[in-house]
């Protein structure tokens, strides 16, 4: 193979990196570069500092290492038996690649991946050099986010915390069995296992980080993961089970889901369709639900159709509502914090200015159309002073009222 | 004079800020004039540049309040706001300000009611001055510009042309000094610049887009990078363009490259799924659909081969399923599984086992044979891991047809194609291994590796070879016992 350009190998090695939803910059300790020898900040804010046609944030420089790998798993384009072109960068490349980006002000750090090369101890001991390398030698302060190798030694992957804001390890799918069919290479529970090691190891410095100053900080971001929805048979409800497990078992900030999108040179296992782009979407809000709106995952179970999956034309939470009607409508100058998070159309920072506003004045309904992005879908669920949805919670074709017409719909359908 | 006279003399007051931006300012005046009582409307504020023709005529001296004068009242919350709303560039933005001070003495905790429309216009104020700073924090792209009379490091300028919407320049200055501290590094914009030496902060004067450099080559490697990391097979502009609207395109290198993105992305996705030629329709629901589709399959290279499929064959509620790599030569001609020496000897030792060739369903990892061409002879390749993939379709559909008790699958590539992955036979064979749908599966070596063999080691495989028939068969009855 002739020796492939710095050119050549970032287009081979972003591309292998897009299928990887995450590109948070958020949420790490403040620094700045002032007072040292390099350049970087992080002010708790992450900045996307562009916007893919996809509608995602490229925030990071986000790649792998190398494409190579010696895995074998169907979903993923750069398994061992896929044809794609492979390359390779060394740990300096993709150090000055990342500082010559973050001069130019393109990019908040670096999310790095890799293939499993040689050995899952190998792989993941270039990872680190490329972050110690960033740290130490150049000063960096950046952002970090290491893919970590739940194969390797719980040392080398403890070394990575300490050099990344922070550290991810992908369940991949969302059954067992779907990973045992697909990613045949790899084990769940070892998944799991060194997804916890992280957990106790983030807890311990954090307490560490409290009482000694000077204590190291460990991925100071937290640990994230990533499923693949649609590759396998899991519905809806079995993924939210899944995902609110996980947040639970091992403090994730975040469980992010990826849409199984046809990659070239697929293998013959997977379904050749992609789910609706939409189910993600669904998904991604029923998370919200759960970490923002106080909705038990059983709760949102509930929102599912008989299938096991959300409804794609309607939101989960208008979901959930239609179901219980019961509970509606909501009266805006009375009700608690929880049942007006309930109400479809209100989001959070709507609940909080009306929470705030109805100390002042007794709400009417004009009144809460200025604190909402939509008065139209709130009104059937809700009362004021002057507003008082007859019938309209008890109307059949509720649904297909606030349904949002199917034009919208086209722009994100399959 | 007292502040009430003002009132009755009908006196209005011109206020011209020095800075659009200078809140201070503004909190000074503004609070001098609440305290002498002067109502919202007796006020005109002009920035600079901006026209305030309407009220030249009015009062430029300050009142100045009486030493007895009340306290000025602010929430925290008010200040906070105004401090970015005074960045807006809406030349009301002042007065606004004003009124809503002016109505915070009678009601202290006016911002807490969202719904007044004061509050939200100042809160929107705020909240597009924020969006802007963090567009720039964003969207700033900077330039290296060599100067090559100095050494290499202090020679290294980067340089920026950025257009903000509001007068948030000075506001940010600190932003980009805390992460570019050891840089040398200058912002040029319609309303100023910044420039940062690595050690002191200094401003310039409005600026130019001529001003800035015209290129870098490192934009290059950005744009393929933008390119590459885009997924054309999720096209979603809309969600693009609400947070990178089209007016930040034109000082950002890769935007040059949307369009032709966009009007690619359907022909690249199909390509995609073209390249991984895999569109298989609904699963066969028997074994003549199998039989009649795979004749037709061209789904790898080697159904492009001069070859005939050869389906499986035995009883469709057979309780044993015997799975093998490929059709043979012989097989291929013959049109049926293990007919040719492999087959043969495999006749022998199920015999020898005691079990029925009959009465169970014998077929292939890979349906079509695959050879290469050497004169007039037609010789053996092994399928690719990939091969036995895309034709595993077909193993599964007939599984799920016959649904055998037991698997028997003969090789690495039979196994692959039961398992999905390559296992190693010496570790995995003559024990069962259970199988997603109920099933076991038992892993054996293929006949034709015997075929092979001369002398010791064969005899020594032929014993495995049997021990492991032997031991599938006890079982397989111990599995069809009732």
């Amino acid at each position: 193979m002739s020796a492939r350009t710095i050119l050549q190998k970032l287009e081979i090695l972003a591309d292998a990196a897009k299928y990887d939803a995450s590109c948070a910059s958020s949420g790490t300790a403040k620094r700045n570069s002032m007072g040292g020898k390099g350049i970087g900040s992080t002010e708790g804010m992450g900045i996307c500092h562009a916007y893919a046609p996809d509608g995602r944030c490229i925030s990071l420089l986000k790649i792998l290492l190398t494409n190579h790998c010696i895995f074998d798993c169907h979903y993923c384009i750069n398994r061992k038996s896929s044809n794609v072109a492979r390359a390779r960068f060394t740990p300096q490349e993709v150090v000055d690649l990342t500082l010559a980006f973050y001069r130019r002000n393109y990019i908040e750090g670096l999310f790095l991946s890799s293939g499993i090369v040689k050995s899952s101890n190998h792989t993941m001991e270039q990872l680190v050099e490329v972050a110690r390398i960033l740290r130490e030698e150049h000063d960096f302060r950046g952002y970090i986010h290491l893919k970590t190798i739940p194969e390797a030694d719980a040392e080398i992957v403890h070394q990575a915390g300490l050099y990344a804001d922070r550290v991810s390890i992908n369940v991949e799918l969302p059954t067992d069995s779907g990973l045992t069919r697909l990613a045949p290479d790899k084990d769940a529970r070892q998944i799991e296992g060194a997804m916890g090691k992280v957990k106790s190891d983030i807890t311990e410095l954090k307490d560490a980080h409290k009482r000694f100053k000077h204590a190291p900080r460990f991925a100071p971001a937290g640990q994230s993961t990533q499923m693949i929805v649609g590759a396998d048979a899991a519905s809806d409800a079995d993924i939210v089970g899944k995902a609110s497990r996980l947040y639970d078992s091992f403090g994730l900030r975040r469980v992010y889901y990826s849409a199984f999108s046809p990659i070239p040179d697929a293998s013959a296992v997977l379904p050749l369709k992609r789910p609706p782009l939409i189910r993600e979407h669904r998904l991604y809000q029923s998370d919200w639900l759960m970490r923002f709106y106080g909705y038990k995952p059983a709760e949102v179970m509930q929102a599912t159709e008989a299938d096991g999956n959300l409804p794609l034309d309607i939101d989960p939470k208008l979901a959930w509502a239609l179901k219980f009607r019961e509970q509606f409508p909501v009266d805006v100058n009375r009700a608690s914090k929880e049942q007006l998070l309930r109400v479809p159309g209100l989001g959070v920072k709507a609940v909080g200015r009306i929470l705030a506003s109805r100390r002042h004045r007794n709400l009417r309904l004009d009144d809460v159309a200025r604190l909402t992005q939509s008065i139209t879908k709130v009104r059937p669920f809700i009362c004021t002073v002057d507003w008082r949805p007859v019938t309209l919670t008890d109307r059949a074709d509720l649904r297909s009222l606030l349904a949002p017409k199917t034009e919208q719909l086209e722009l994100f359908a399959a | 004079m007292t502040a009430l006279q003002h009132v009755k003399l009908g006196i209005y007051y011109v206020v011209h800020l020095p800075e659009a931006d200078d809140f201070d300012f503004w909190r000074e005046r503004a609070r001098a004039l609440v305290q002498c009582e002067i109502p919202p409307d007796r006020i005109a504020w002009v920035e600079p540049s901006g026209s305030g023709d309407l009220f030249t005529h009015g009062e430029r001296r300050m009142p100045v309040p009486s030493d007895d004068a009340r306290q000025v009242r602010a929430s925290k919350r008010f200040v906070s706001l105004a401090r970015n709303a005074i960045l807006h560039s809406e030349p009301e933005r002042f007065a606004l300000l004003y009124r809503l001070l002016w109505r915070l003495q009678a009601t202290p905790r006016i911002m807490e009611d969202k719904a007044d429309p004061d509050v939200r216009r100042v809160e929107d104020l705020a909240k597009n001055v924020r969006r802007d700073s963090h567009k720039m924090h964003a969207f700033v792209r900077f330039r290296l510009v060599e100067n090559e009379d100095e050494d290499s490091e202090a020679g290294e300028h980067y340089v920026a042309w950025f257009e903000p919407d509001h007068h948030i320049l000075r506001a940010n200055a600190g932003f980009f000094m805390r992460r570019f501290a050891n840089m040398r590094w200058s912002i040029l914009t319609p309303r100023g610049s910044l420039h940062w030496d690595g050690e002191t902060m200094s401003e310039g004067p409005p600026a130019e887009r001529s001003d800035a450099p015209g290129g870098d080559p490192m934009e290059d490697l950005w744009r393929s990078y933008y390119a590459s990391i885009f997924n054309p097979a999720r096209l979603k502009v809309g969600a693009m363009l609400k947070e990178m609207p089209r007016k930040y395109w034109k000082n950002m290198p890769e935007a040059a490259l949307i369009p032709e993105l966009v009007a690619g992305a359907q022909k690249r996705e199909s390509a995609m799924v073209e390249e991984g030629a895999l569109e298989f329709e609904e699963r066969p629901d028997t074994l003549a659909t199998i039989d009649k589709a795979i004749h037709a399959c061209r789904k790898c290279p080697i159904g492009q081969l001069d070859n005939h499929a050869v389906m499986g064959e035995g009883p469709q509620d057979a309780a044993l399923m015997i799975v093998g790599e490929q059709p043979g030569d012989q097989e291929d001609q013959a049109g049926r599984p293990f007919v040719g020496p492999a087959g043969q000897l495999l006749d022998m030792h199920l015999e020898k086992a005691g079990i029925d060739r009959r009465g169970s369903y014998v077929t292939n990892a890979v349906k079509h044979f695959k050879y290469v061409q050497r004169g007039k002879r037609r010789l053996h390749q092994n399928p690719g891991a990939k091969e036995i993939d895309t034709c595993r379709w077909w193993i599964e559909s007939e599984r799920a047809i016959v649904q055998p008790k037991l698997v028997l699958a003969m090789g690495a590539s039979a196994a692959r194609a039961i398992l999905g992955k390559t296992v190693s036979i010496a570790k995995v064979r003559g024990q069962p291994i259970p199988l997603e749908d109920g099933s076991e599966l038992w892993i054996t070596a293929h006949p034709s590796y015997l075929l092979r063999l001369e002398g010791p080691a064969r005899e020594e495989q032929a014993r495995l070879f049997d021990a492991d028939l032997a031991a599938m068969r006890e079982r397989l009855a111990e599995l069809s016992a009732p």
